[in-house]
């Protein structure tokens, strides 16, 4: 039986009350915001209860919110059985966020998780693989911030990208070929 | 350039063994199978029955100890560069590299903004060929074969496989001074 | 000049996950990759062997990590689509598809009926020439070179067509958001029925030669088990997921594009040659959505609107209210989804892709435990993974 999203948020403000900081329930895909210290028990409850049967994590991305400082993880559930969908939020601070790995509820975090520290640096606490997963071991930073800066080279092969031919050109360099000749 | 030339009552050939070798070696090009991304969709394309590359004498090899040629085909990050650098050195002299597609060329759509990405495979391991495109059509490949098979016939012997080679540029009129990035 | 670069020496990786202490008596770690004939990309697999047994494997990931996610916080909505285009390069089509649908369901824009049937039409041609290519190469991984021949025959008609409507052979920027890019060609239809026709006896020739092959259903129906809980827990879709025996196509479940006006039959894996959800399932599900995709595309061609303009509902400038969507479509190699915020600029703030693959090849260390190193070639093949999806 497929719920609303109103009814998903009214089973778990009855299970854990004050634990949903905010919801918006008129956007597109309709979202809860959730308190970092209820996300396992919440999880687990998602999961196993069996009018709610979220089995299946689709997606964990984190966003990086420069200008409201924040970081978000947000997590797409849905249910094979019922046929619904919920998405969850958790706000976390860019400065050394930590959050608690889901990786024991949905096995299938496990590698999603990888993929937002390597790229947001966000540490997922008690996971088994606490790796990089895309960008070489000794990769300097985590790329998708929006405030990260680019190095100069790595290993001694060029990271920056050269400059264009036309800026090449309107500074006076004569190149050998094309309309700038 | 004539490559026999019978003497006398033809029990004997004259011809110039720079000649023979450059012959042999042209017509039995192994490429090892390098294929990254995209370009080797298109490079089993080539070697499938429509564009066939076996009538030049094309047969990929596993192993870099047994080919002279190596396609790169696909972008390079920095992640793969090491491995590139190291296959090319396994493989041994004479070898030839062509790189296939604007990803091994310089960077290709990803010159920009592509932080993990190299800009051209030639920062790593010299090239003797390149093939524009993203990614080359398999005509355009096979003409970057036949574009190898004229610069291993302007080889010679006494040659240093070491010495400065001038890369050719597929689909670039000749006598156009090309700059590198 | 290339060599007057000095190529500073380029240290060795030293990220092994194995460690020499930790080993057994009989054991040892091999290395597989990245570079290697049997790998569908630049994967490295650290195996733990005892002997020929794998004890454990570890997939490294990465080689291909092309910053798909840097480049579309950079570039305007529309630009970011041959982008898309290389990330499943096998099955372009079906990438654009999915962020044009995501973008789409953004700004609540509703395409026209015949720029439906024509994303249903490419889709349906993309997912035959995906499969063709799938098991091409799973023939070959297994050791069979004559399939990949013949299906590669059969995909260079298909690419054909594509070249002839678009312009491109394998990355096309064909589904704009609003519409699709070029409309279809003069005789286009003629050729595609002609296609159709020629096409539905291969697929009883790829059976005929590969399918029921005693070497191939010995090598491949009793590996690489994923029982159906192991598979939803670990969010897998697609051919993967059906070749356990669980019956869910997005086509079907959260229908797009029009596709629930056509009928078709879902394909799962039955079990023929060994347990269900081995690596011959998956494989013939593949085979058996082939013979779907004709079906669906013989309705389409049938049902094609004769009128209409496929770039009316594109806008003339993207600038979505500031938001978020998930959109998520049936690719060959399963579900992809976009997640996309956007602040209300004419650039994307985050466009997230959840890739299939990355899901996939996410079980990979569960089912190769147990397995020798011939079969763990067996269980990649099967997954049918793409690497420039996986990286991204």
């Amino acid at each position: 039986m497929s719920l609303k999203a109103a009814d998903i948020q009214a089973r778990l403000e009855a299970k854990f009350p004050g634990k949903i900081v905010a919801a918006k329930l008129d956007a597109i895909d309709p979202f809860l915001v959730v308190d970092q210290s209820a996300l396992l028990d919440m999880g687990r409850t998602l999961r196993d209860e069996p009018e709610l049967a979220f089995d299946t994590l689709h997606c964990l991305s984190a966003v990086d919110y420069l200008k409201e400082d924040r970081i978000e993880i947000v997590y797409h559930l849905s249910s094979l059985k019922h046929r619904h969908w919920i998405v969850l939020k958790v706000f976390l601070p860019r400065v050394d966020p930590k959050i608690p790995s889901v990786e024991k509820i949905w096995p299938t975090a496990n590698w999603h998780e990888r993929e937002a520290y390597d790229l947001f640096g966000v540490t997922f606490v008690a996971h088994s693989d606490p790796r990089r997963i895309f960008l070489p071991e000794d990769w300097a930073g985590h790329p998708l911030r929006k405030d990260w800066v680019w190095p100069e080279e790595w290993h001694g092969i060029a990271v920056k990208p050269g400059k264009q031919f036309a800026q090449r050109a309107s500074e006076g360099e004569s190149l050998g070929i094309g309309p700038f000749d | 350039m004539d490559l026999i030339k019978a003497v006398g009552n033809q029990q004997f050939i004259l011809t110039r063994v720079d000649a023979v070798v450059n012959w042999a070696r042209q017509s039995a090009l192994w490429p090892m199978v390098f294929g990254l991304a995209c370009c080797a969709i298109e490079m089993m394309a080539t070697g499938a029955s429509r564009f066939d590359w076996d009538r030049l004498g094309l047969i990929p090899r596993a192993t870099p100890r047994q080919s002279d040629l190596m396609i790169v085909a696909g972008t390079v990050t920095h992640k793969m560069a090491i491995r590139v650098k190291r296959l090319y050195e396994q493989m041994s002299e004479p070898k030839y590299v062509i790189s296939m597609g604007s990803c091994a060329n310089n960077g290709g759509p990803y010159w920009q903004h592509g932080y993990h990405v190299v800009k051209g495979v030639d920062q790593v391991i010299p090239v003797d060929v390149y093939v524009p495109g993203c990614p080359p059509r398999p005509e355009a490949l096979l003409y970057g074969i036949m574009a190898l098979q004229d610069v291993i016939r302007e080889r010679s012997l006494l040659d240093d496989p070491r010495e400065d080679r001038t890369p050719r540029h597929v689909g670039v009129p000749s006598g156009t001074k090309v700059v590198s990035a | 000049m290339a060599s007057q670069r000095v190529y500073k020496d380029l240290e060795p990786d030293t990220a092994y996950a194995f460690k020499p202490e930790d080993l057994e008596d009989d054991e040892m770690i091999l290395n597989m990759g990245p570079q290697h004939p049997s790998t569908h990309g630049v994967l490295r697999i650290e195996l733990k062997t005892d002997g020929e047994i794998v004890k454990d494997a570890r997939p490294h990931l990465g080689y291909l990590h092309r910053n798909f996610e840097k480049h579309a916080e950079n570039i305007d909505y529309q630009g970011v689509i041959p982008f898309t285009d290389r990330m499943d390069y096998v099955a372009s089509m079906a990438n654009s598809l999915t962020y044009a649908v995501a973008v789409e369901k953004l700004m609540a824009i509703e395409v026209g009926e015949r720029v439906k049937s024509i994303r249903v039409l490419v889709s349906e041609l993309q997912r035959i020439a995906s499969h063709l290519l799938a098991i091409g190469t799973y023939g070959l991984d297994i050791g069979a070179f004559t399939p990949f021949l013949h299906c590669f025959r059969e995909r260079e008609k298909i690419l054909d067509l594509f070249e002839w409507l678009c312009g491109a052979r394998l990355l096309y920027n064909y589904n704009w958001v609003g519409g699709v890019s070029h409309d279809l060609p003069d005789g286009w239809t003629e050729k595609a029925r002609q296609f159709l026709g020629e096409f539905a006896p291969v697929i009883e020739e790829l059976d005929d030669l590969l399918s029921h092959n005693k070497i191939f259903t010995d090598r491949t129906a009793t590996v690489g088990i994923i029982p159906p809980d192991l598979a939803v827990a670990y969010a897998l879709s697609g051919p993967n997921l059906r070749g356990s025996g669980i019956k869910w196509d997005v086509r079907k479940e959260d229908p797009y594009c029009g596709y629930e006006k056509y009928d078709f039959e879902i394909p799962v894996g039955q079990g023929r040659y060994g347990p269900i959800g081995s690596c011959w399932d998956r494989y013939y599900v593949r085979v058996e959505e082939m013979r779907q995709s004709v079906r669906i595309l013989h309705q389409a061609l049938d049902k094609l609107p004769a009128e209409g303009d496929v770039h009316e509902k594109v806008p003339k400038r993207i600038k979505p209210n500031p938001g978020e969507a998930y959109a998520r479509t049936e690719t060959p190699r399963g579900e992809l989804a976009f997640y996309i915020v956007s602040d209300g600029g004419l650039i994307p703030y985050r466009v997230k892709g959840r890739s299939p693959c990355f899901v996939s090849m996410s079980l990979f260390h569960e089912i190769a435990r147990g397995e020798m190193i011939a079969d763990i070639i067996a269980i990649i093949g099967s997954l049918d993974i793409v690497l420039g999806e996986i990286d991204r």
